[in-house]
C-alpha cells in the first residue's frame, strides 16, 4: 500500500434558499440575510424552498430537465457548478475518470395522481382492480426514472459526461458523510485520483412531508433557529439544498496546476442506538479520531443539525462539553438553509472550504451561547448527526 | 501461497455465502434447483393483479406469512441471506461481526396499503389532499417513520448482525449487489478492515413497481405459462420478470481467513465499474462502457479473457440488454468466446433486481465448487443474431476455475467481477 495521500477540495458548487453558486451564498450567509421560509407550500410545516434556477446554464437539453424532477435538476446543476470551479467541466479526459459517489434519497411522487387515488379507492367495488388500473393509466412513463435514487447519478453522467464510475449511497444524513468518506478513502489510498461527490435535497415534498410527520419530526407555523427548537419539543424544516464537492489527490491538483480551496481531513462515522447519553458520547469518541493538533486559535464549527430535539439537545452537549476543552465557534447552518439530510453534510464541508479558502467565517445564527464566538479558524469541523440514526465528524483545514 | 495480489493488495477471499431466492431459502437448495433447470417464477398472489399486463414474478412468498411492506421484506430477505453467510463463516461472536456492512437496497418509500390506511382514517368524504393526511397523522404511526427510511433496513442489519461503523445502504440499480461487493473488496484492499459484510436484496414486487416498469416496456407479458417467460438470448424473448430475492458475502482478507482456519469459497480476484452518458435506460449502441466493466475487471484481477472458463451473465431477457451484453463479450474476448459458455440465471429466478448482482455472485461460486454450469433454460428459440453457447436448457458439467458475473443497471451502471476458486 503506498502512503496515504492528501485528498483536497478543487471545486465546489451550492444551490440553496439563500441563493445560486457559491459567491451568492457566501454573501448571503455572511451578511446575515434572515432565512427564506414558506409556510404555503406545506402547511402547517414551514420549508426554505431552492432559490429560483435558471436551469439552462447548467442543464441546456430541455429534454434533459423535463426527464428530471426537481431534486435531480438541482443536484445535476450543483454538480456542474462544482466541476465548473475544479476545471474539470468538459474535459473529456479528466471526467473519463472522475468517479463519483452521490448521496440520494427517492424521487418525487406524482402527488395530484396519489391524491385522486386515495380519494377514489374509498368507493371502488375492487380496491385492488382499481389501483392498478389508475396507476397503469395515470402514472407518467418516465417519472420512474426520476424517483429511481441513483438516477440523480445518471442525470450527472447524462448532462455533465462524468463517467469513471458512479455509486449512489442512499440513507438520510449517513449517505452524505459516508460518500466524503468513502471517495476520500478511495482517493487517499490510490484506488481513484478525481472525485464528484455531493447530493440534493428539494424541499417540497409532500411525500416525505408525511414519512417525518409519522415521527412528529416538523416544527409548524413558525420558524425558529435550530438550538432553540428542542425546548418546543423540536422539529426540522427542510430546506432546498444542492451541494456538490470535486475533491482529488493533492498531487492530482497539483499536477494539473489546480488551485486548492481547502483540504479535506479525518472523516469520523459511527451509529446506533439513540439511548440517553449515547449520541454525545459517540461525538466525543469521533472527536479524537479527527482533532487536529492543538491550536490556541478558536476552531470553527459548522453544525449540520436537524433541530430533532433528542440529537439535538445531544449534539449541543457534545459542543458545550468540547468548548471547555478549546475555543469553538459554532454556526448550525440548518438555522439558515433547513434541513437537507443527504445533501447536509456536503453541504456543511462546501462552506467550510469557502471560509477558509476566503480566510473568513460566518456570523452566528442565533442567539445560543455557542455560536457567540467570532474567529478566522484554519480548522473546521462539519458536524452531522443524523435525525434518526448516524454521526458523523469531518475535519476540513486550510489549503 | 502469497497473502497479496500482484499489485501488492490483500487478496480478498470470500468465506461465507447465503441466498434467497423464489427456488428457497438456502444456496445448497437454490442449487439444486438452478442444476435441475427449474424455474421460480409464478402467478402472481400476494396482491390483485387484475388488469396488469404483468401478473407473473419470482416472489417469495414462503419466509414471512402476511403481506408486508417492501422494506420490511427486503429486510427479512437479507438477514436470512447474511445469517446463512456468517454461520457458514463462522466468523465474530453472535451479533458480533468484526467488520462494515455494504448492502445494496432497493427504493424505500410509503405504500399503498399505507396510504389507504392513512385515508380511511382520515373519516372524510371529499377529496383527499396530503395536507390532510399529515395534519391527522400527527405522530401515529411513529413506526412507519424508520420503517421508510432509506436507510431503515441497513440500520436494522447493522443492528442483528453488529457489524462495525455506518452501514452503508446502496443503488446502482441493477448492478447493486455487485457495487456492495466491489465496495467490500476495496474496504479490504486499503487495509480499513480484515472483513466485510456485502449484502443484495430485493422484496419490492408490489403494484405500483410492476406498473412502472410496465411503462417502460421493460416486462415480460407472457404469463402463460409463467415458468416459460424469462428467454435470456432467445429470439422471442419479451422482456424481463421481476423477482425477490438475497444473498449476501462474507468477505475477508485472505490472510486474515487463513491465521484463523476459515474455510476458503473462493477469492474476487476484480471489480470493474464504467458509468456510461449515453440514455437513462438504454446502453450506448457502441456497448463501450459494457465493455470496459469487463476489461477493467479482467486488469483488476490481473487476467486476461483467455482465463476465464465461464460468464454468468445479467442476461436479463430483454432485447436490449441481452443484445448488448452479447456484442461486448465477443468484443471483450474475441476468439476465446466461441469457448467460453455464458448462461443467465435470471431464466430460471428472474431479475432480483437490486440484489441480483450478490446472487450471481453467490451462484457464479456454486458454479465453481460444482464443477456444473448452470443452464439458461427456456432457450427454445436461439436469437440468430447472437451466436453464444449459453448452456442451453440442461446444466452441464465443466472444468471451471475463473467465472466472470456481470450486472448492468439503468442509469449507465455498469459491473463486472472476475471471482475463482479457492487460491492455490
Amino acid at each position: 500500500m503506498r502512503h496515504p495521500r492528501d485528498v483536497v477540495i478543487t471545486g465546489i458548487g451550492l444551490v440553496t434558499s439563500l441563493g445560486v453558486g457559491n459567491d451568492a451564498n457566501w454573501q448571503a450567509l455572511r451578511a446575515g440575510v434572515a432565512p427564506v421560509i414558506d409556510l404555503a407550500v406545506t402547511p402547517p410545516f414551514p420549508v426554505h424552498p431552492i432559490a429560483p434556477i435558471d436551469y439552462d446554464q447548467q442543464i441546456p437539453r430541455k429534454g434533459d430537465q423535463r426527464q428530471m424532477e426537481p431534486w435531480q435538476r438541482i443536484g445535476v446543476y450543483a454538480a456542474g457548478l462544482a466541476l465548473q470551479d475544479a476545471g474539470v467541466a468538459g474535459n473529456g479526459e479528466l471526467l473519463g475518470r472522475t468517479h463519483m459517489v452521490t448521496a440520494a434519497g427517492g424521487g418525487e411522487r406524482d402527488i395530484a395522481v396519489d391524491e385522486a387515488i386515495m380519494s377514489g379507492m374509498r368507493q371502488a367495488q375492487n380496491k385492488g382492480a382499481y389501483l392498478n388500473e389508475r396507476l397503469a393509466n395515470d402514472l407518467r412513463p418516465t417519472l420512474f426514472l426520476a424517483q429511481l435514487s441513483n438516477l440523480l447519478a445518471g442525470n450527472i453522467s447524462i448532462v455533465h459526461g462524468v463517467v469513471g464510475s458512479s455509486r449512489t449511497f442512499m440513507g438520510e444524513e449517513p449517505a452524505g458523510f459516508d460518500a466524503l468518506r468513502i471517495m476520500a478513502a478511495r482517493i487517499r489510498a490510490g484506488q481513484a485520483d478525481l472525485g464528484l461527490v455531493g447530493g440534493s435535497y428539494s424541499a417540497h415534498r409532500p411525500d416525505m412531508s408525511i414519512i417525518y410527520a409519522f415521527a412528529n419530526g416538523l416544527i409548524k407555523d413558525h420558524y425558529v433557529p435550530v438550538w432553540e427548537r428542542a425546548a418546543q419539543g423540536g422539529g426540522m424544516i427542510m430546506g432546498g439544498v444542492g451541494a456538490f464537492l470535486v475533491i482529488e489527490a493533492r498531487e492530482h491538483a497539483e499536477a494539473r496546476n489546480m488551485r486548492v480551496l481547502a483540504s479535506l481531513g479525518a472523516i469520523a462515522v459511527d451509529r446506533g442506538a439513540r439511548s440517553p447519553g449515547a449520541t454525545a458520547d459517540r461525538l466525543s469518541r469521533l472527536w479524537r479520531g479527527v482533532a487536529p493538533a492543538m491550536t490556541n486559535e478558536t476552531m470553527g464549527v459548522l453544525s449540520g443539525a436537524s433541530g430533532i430535539a433528542t440529537a439535538t439537545t445531544e449534539e449541543h452537549a457534545f459542543l458545550t462539553t468540547l468548548a471547555r476543552e478549546r475555543a469553538i465557534a459554532v454556526r448550525a447552518t440548518g438555522s439558515r438553509l433547513g434541513h437537507s439530510f443527504e445533501a447536509s453534510a456536503p453541504a456543511n464541508v462546501a462552506l467550510a472550504a469557502l471560509a477558509l479558502s476566503r480566510d473568513d467565517f460566518l456570523p452566528a445564527f442565533g442567539n445560543d451561547v455557542i455560536e457567540t464566538a467570532a474567529a478566522t479558524p484554519s480548522h473546521i469541523l462539519v458536524t452531522s448527526v443524523g435525525h434518526w440514526r448516524g454521526e458523523g465528524l469531518i475535519m476540513v483545514g486550510k489549503a | 501461497m502469497k497473502d497479496h495480489d500482484s499489485q501488492g493488495r490483500p487478496i480478498v477471499v470470500v468465506t461465507g455465502a447465503g441466498m434467497i431466492t423464489s427456488l428457497g431459502a438456502g444456496k445448497h437448495e437454490n442449487w439444486r434447483q438452478l442444476a435441475a433447470g427449474q424455474s421460480g417464477i409464478k402467478l402472481i398472489e400476494r396482491f390483485p393483479t387484475d388488469g396488469l399486463k404483468t401478473r407473473i414474478g419470482g416472489t417469495v412468498d414462503f419466509l414471512l406469512k402476511e403481506a408486508v411492506s417492501s422494506p420490511e421484506l427486503s429486510h427479512a430477505l437479507a438477514e436470512t441471506a447474511a445469517d446463512e453467510a456468517i454461520v457458514q463463516a463462522k466468523i465474530g461472536a453472535p451479533g458480533r461481526f468484526p467488520g462494515p456492512l455494504f448492502i445494496a437496497v432497493p427504493p424505500v418509500e410509503v405504500e399503498w396499503p399505507h396510504r389507504e390506511t392513512l385515508a380511511r382514517e382520515l373519516n372524510a368524504d371529499g377529496p383527499i389532499t396530503y395536507p390532510d393526511l399529515w395534519r391527522n397523522v400527527a405522530g401515529r404511526h411513529g413506526d412507519w417513520h424508520p420503517l421508510f427510511l432509506y436507510g431503515g433496513v441497513a440500520e436494522r442489519i447493522a443492528d442483528r448482525f453488529g457489524t462495525l461503523g455506518s452501514p452503508i445502504s446502496l443503488s446502482t440499480a441493477c448492478a447493486s449487489g455487485a457495487t456492495a461487493i466491489q465496495l467490500g473488496v476495496e474496504a479490504i484492499r486499503r487495509g480499513e478492515t480484515d472483513a466485510a459484510l456485502t449484502v443484495g436484496t430485493d422484496g419490492s414486487i408490489h403494484p405500483e413497481t410492476l406498473v412502472r416498469f410496465s411503462l417502460l416496456s421493460a416486462l415480460s407479458t407472457q404469463n402463460d405459462p409463467p415458468e416459460g417467460a424469462s428467454r435470456p438470448f432467445s429470439k422471442n424473448r419479451g422482456g424481463f420478470v421481476m423477482a425477490e430475492g438475497a444473498a449476501a458475502l462474507v468477505l475477508e482478507s485472505l490472510s486474515s481467513a487463513r491465521a484463523r482456519g476459515a474455510t476458503i469459497l473462493g477469492v474476487v480476484e476484480g471489480c470493474g465499474e464504467r458509468a456510461e452518458s449515453f440514455h437513462r435506460t438504454r446502453p450506448n449502441p457502441d456497448g463501450k462502457a459494457m465493455m470496459a466493466s469487463m476489461t477493467l475487471a479482467l486488469e483488476d484481477a490481473g487476467v486476461t479473457a483467455g482465463d476465464i472458463d465461464y460468464i454468468n451473465a445479467h442476461g436479463t431477457s430483454t432485447p436490449e440488454n441481452d443484445k448488448m451484453e452479447a456484442l461486448a463479450c465477443s468484443a471483450v474476448f474475441g476468439d476465446h468466446m466461441a469457448s467460453v459458455p455464458i448462461s443467465s440465471n435470471k431464466s430460471m429466478i428472474g431479475h432480483t433486481l437490486t440484489a441480483a448482482g450478490a446472487v450471481e455472485a453467490v451462484i457464479s461460486l456454486m458454479t465453481i465448487a460444482n464443477q456444473t454450469l448452470p443452464p439458461t433454460i427456456n432457450y427454445a428459440l436461439p436469437d440468430p443474431t447472437i451466436s453464444l453457447d449459453v448452456v442451453p436448457n440442461s446444466a452441464r458439467a465443466a472444468r471451471v476455475r475463473r467465472v466472470m458475473s456481470n450486472s448492468f443497471g439503468f442509469g449507465g451502471q455498469n459491473v463486472a467481477l472476475v471471482l475463482a476458486g479457492e487460491p492455490v
